[in-house]
């Protein structure tokens, strides 16, 4: 090589390594530099077999259709029949997910609140307790019974319209959560009783009860508190579905909650949300075949979430068995994260420089745990929280709403349901032999189904 | 207090839920004694109310949890999580106490006159607990904040992950959890540990002569380059 100029005679064609890509040079770089292991936010961002992979098979001669916008298509779902005095009646069978104030900022917890009253669903709490402007806010809100039980309070626990305890989130099954000190801000910390600025590890496993049997009696107990009025919900990282499923209806469970690996988090180790969990695809068929098992389907009540983006994948959801699904990243995502621009004092302002501060850009941020989100969304920095006008946002997150029950209902009705709770995992095949399997739907033009049949 | 004021339910008769709901409506300052509580778990759960309540008898799992205000006095041994996020009010145990006493207790007082298993005051959020005997390994896991007295010994892995809690111990401390510390006592610690025991209504505590736990907080944040041990 000639040293004097710098440069060899002839290029090579670059060529990446399929083992040793980019990302995975940098990551091995920042390792070294810091000795840690990368935390963010967001769920698993590689490609896992998803609801993309399927495909409705809608009304032709043999079925037929409804009329898209002229016969009604029910989208009204009931969460907690089997035990609980007082079910969940939603307009929609689409609500928001837990997430804590703390990670979220209160302009996003009140935005998300509102936008779910107005569409008539519910939205969730998170670790660290219930606050009055989200308790306000929401008319459903599902109370959240963690490991942690930061911020837990009994009187909180008989104002909730219905309990969900934790046992994991897709994000990081089998972990506790995570809010670095930067976001452990005085009102968070006082909620939660840690100093301020403490690097706050959430507990992984519940402090009062072990097990299946133990949780039979604390359902029971959460069931005496609240005068057996509350429907109890029991969330899980989808990791062993199946049993999990069958034990939690065992222990007394009025609705069965399960997160998919792409589920996201406000903060954890990448190692965790990229390497933990199965995907969401498999999760709702094995959840809903194990509520069949055990005889319960419609009185038990199976919610889906990780990765649900569009009317499709609710749809699809539904189809394969859940009664409804949750969104947490996708409706942060219509409040504005990693939007570009932010609305403050009717005026639009770039945040572009804001995300390089955070080395990244509008569309690929998962930054939530630096508390510096540029747009308002996770974070307690006074100045920046300013930059999410809960009104705006709330009215952004209803037209999202809206507009994912609109396709939702176009996809019910194509396949001649008058009730979107009709879909049926016979509307579905799949486009990949992978999703055929997982789903247990045929591959699309064969009657194949890994697994099942020949 | 009156016994003849003393209203009874009897726990076999009306099971846990019929003793839970007649208990809601008695009005504030009311004294009631449950008899026959047969090991049940969940009595006296989610009570926001000043009432007197004994419990004659052994208890299950959750004896008082979730409460905010309510006097308990059990004249038997309880099971799991007694008095679990407990907000305020008195739990007094004439007994002892299986795992989880007084489990992320936000306020209020906690008094175990026999032993407490495993993970006593485990994520403690401000209650404080007073164990006349001895506590079981993992006591006060991941506890943020409150006070625990121990009148005995105490198990292995004291104090493991401790935030702002504070645990005595008249006995012997077996082991100390991952950045938990033998600490000073100061004048204040004497006069807590003082106040504890005359609350608790124990006589056995020397308050000059308990050992002090608490957080030696090299784990509030994380740096994987200064070998934190967990």
């Amino acid at each position: 090589m000639d040293t004097q100029a710098g440069v060899p005679e002839r290029l090579e064609p670059e060529r990446q390594s399929a083992t040793f890509p980019l990302e995975v040079i940098h990551r091995i770089q920042t390792m070294s530099q810091t000795g840690r292991y990368e935390i963010r936010g967001w769920g698993a961002k590689r490609r896992v077999p998803n609801f993309d992979d399927l495909t409705f098979v809608t009304a032709s001669v043999s079925r037929y259709p409804l009329e898209g916008y002229r016969e009604r298509c029910d989208t009204k779902t009931v969460l907690g029949s089997r035990f609980a005095s007082k079910p969940l009646e939603l307009d929609i069978p689409i609500t928001i997910a837990g997430m804590s104030f703390g990670s979220l900022s209160a302009h996003a917890k009140d935005a998300l609140g509102r936008a779910a009253t107005i569409v008539g669903t519910s939205t969730t709490t998170g670790d660290g307790g219930m606050t009055k402007e989200e308790r306000a806010a929401s008319k459903h809100l599902v109370y959240q019974c963690l490991p942690s039980r930061y911020g837990f309070n009994p009187h909180d626990v008989q104002q909730a319209d219905a309990i969900e305890v934790v046992v994991g989130q897709g994000a990081k099954p089998g972990g506790g959560g995570m809010l670095l000190g930067q976001k452990v801000s005085e009102r968070v910390a006082g909620m939660r009783t840690l100093p301020v600025g403490v690097d706050q590890r959430s507990a992984s496993r519940h402090p009062d009860w072990t097990g299946p049997d133990d949780l039979t009696i604390k359902i029971a107990e959460l069931r005496e508190a609240t005068n057996w009025e509350k429907p109890i919900y029991v969330k899980f990282g989808a990791t062993r579905v199946a049993n999990d499923v069958k034990l939690a209806i065992a222990a007394g469970a009025d609705v069965v909650v399960i997160d998919g690996m792409q589920g996201g988090t406000g903060a954890t180790q990448e190692v965790f949300i990229e390497h933990a969990g199965i995907p969401t695809l498999p999760a709702v068929r094995l959840a809903a075949e194990a509520i069949r098992e055990v005889g319960k389907t419609g009185e038990v009540q199976l919610i889906v979430s990780g990765g649900i983006r569009s009317g499709s994948d609710v749809a699809k959801a539904l189809a394969l068995g859940a009664d409804a699904v949750s969104i947490g990243v996708a409706s942060l995502i219509a409040l504005g994260c990693n939007a570009s621009h932010y609305f403050k004092d009717g005026e639009e302002h770039d945040a572009t420089a804001d995300y390089l501060a955070l080395g990244t850009s509008p569309g690929h941020c998962n930054r939530c745990e630096t508390g510096r989100c540029p747009v308002g969304v996770t974070t307690q920095d006074p100045i920046l929280t300013e930059r999410l006008d809960p009104e705006i946002s709330k009215q952004w997150v209803v037209n999202y709403l809206k507009a994912l029950t609109m396709e939702l209902t176009t996809l019910a009705r194509a396949c001649g349901k008058s009730s979107v709770h009709n879909l049926e995992p016979e509307d579905l095949v799949a486009l990949t032999i992978e999703a055929a399997a997982m789903a247990k739907v045929p591959l699309a033009g064969t009657s194949w189904i890994p697994g099942h049949s020949f | 207090m009156d016994a003849l004021t003393q209203t009874v339910l009897n726990c076999r008769e009306l099971g846990v839920t019929g003793v839970n709901r007649a208990l809601r409506q008695l009005p504030d300052g009311s004294s009631v004694l449950i008899a026959e509580p047969r090991g049940a778990h969940n009595i006296g759960v989610g009570m926001m109310g000043k009432w007197d309540i004994t419990v004659d008898g052994n208890a299950g799992y959750y004896l008082g949890g979730l409460c905010d205000g309510p006097n308990f006095t059990v004249n038997g041994s309880v099971g799991w999580g007694v008095g679990e996020n407990l907000m305020s009010g008195l739990i007094r145990v004439i007994g002892n106490a299986s795992e989880s006493a007084g489990a992320s207790a936000h306020g209020g007082l906690l008094v175990i006159t026999g032993d407490a298993s495993l993970r006593c005051g485990i994520s403690l959020k401000g209650g404080d607990i007073a164990v006349a005997g001895g506590v079981g390994h993992m006591t006060a896991f991941m506890a943020q904040a409150g006070n625990i007295l121990v009148g005995g010994d105490a198990g292995d892995s004291l104090g493991d992950s401790l935030y702002e809690a504070v645990i005595y111990v008249g006995g012997k401390v077996k082991s100390l959890g991952s950045d938990a510390k033998i600490s000073e006592m100061t004048a204040t610690d004497v006069a807590k540990v003082k106040e504890l025991a005359a609350a608790a209504g124990f006589d056995h505590i020397d308050a000059e002569n308990v050992t002090k736990v608490s957080s030696a907080k090299t784990l509030y944040n994380f740096d994987a380059l200064k070998n934190q041990r967990y």
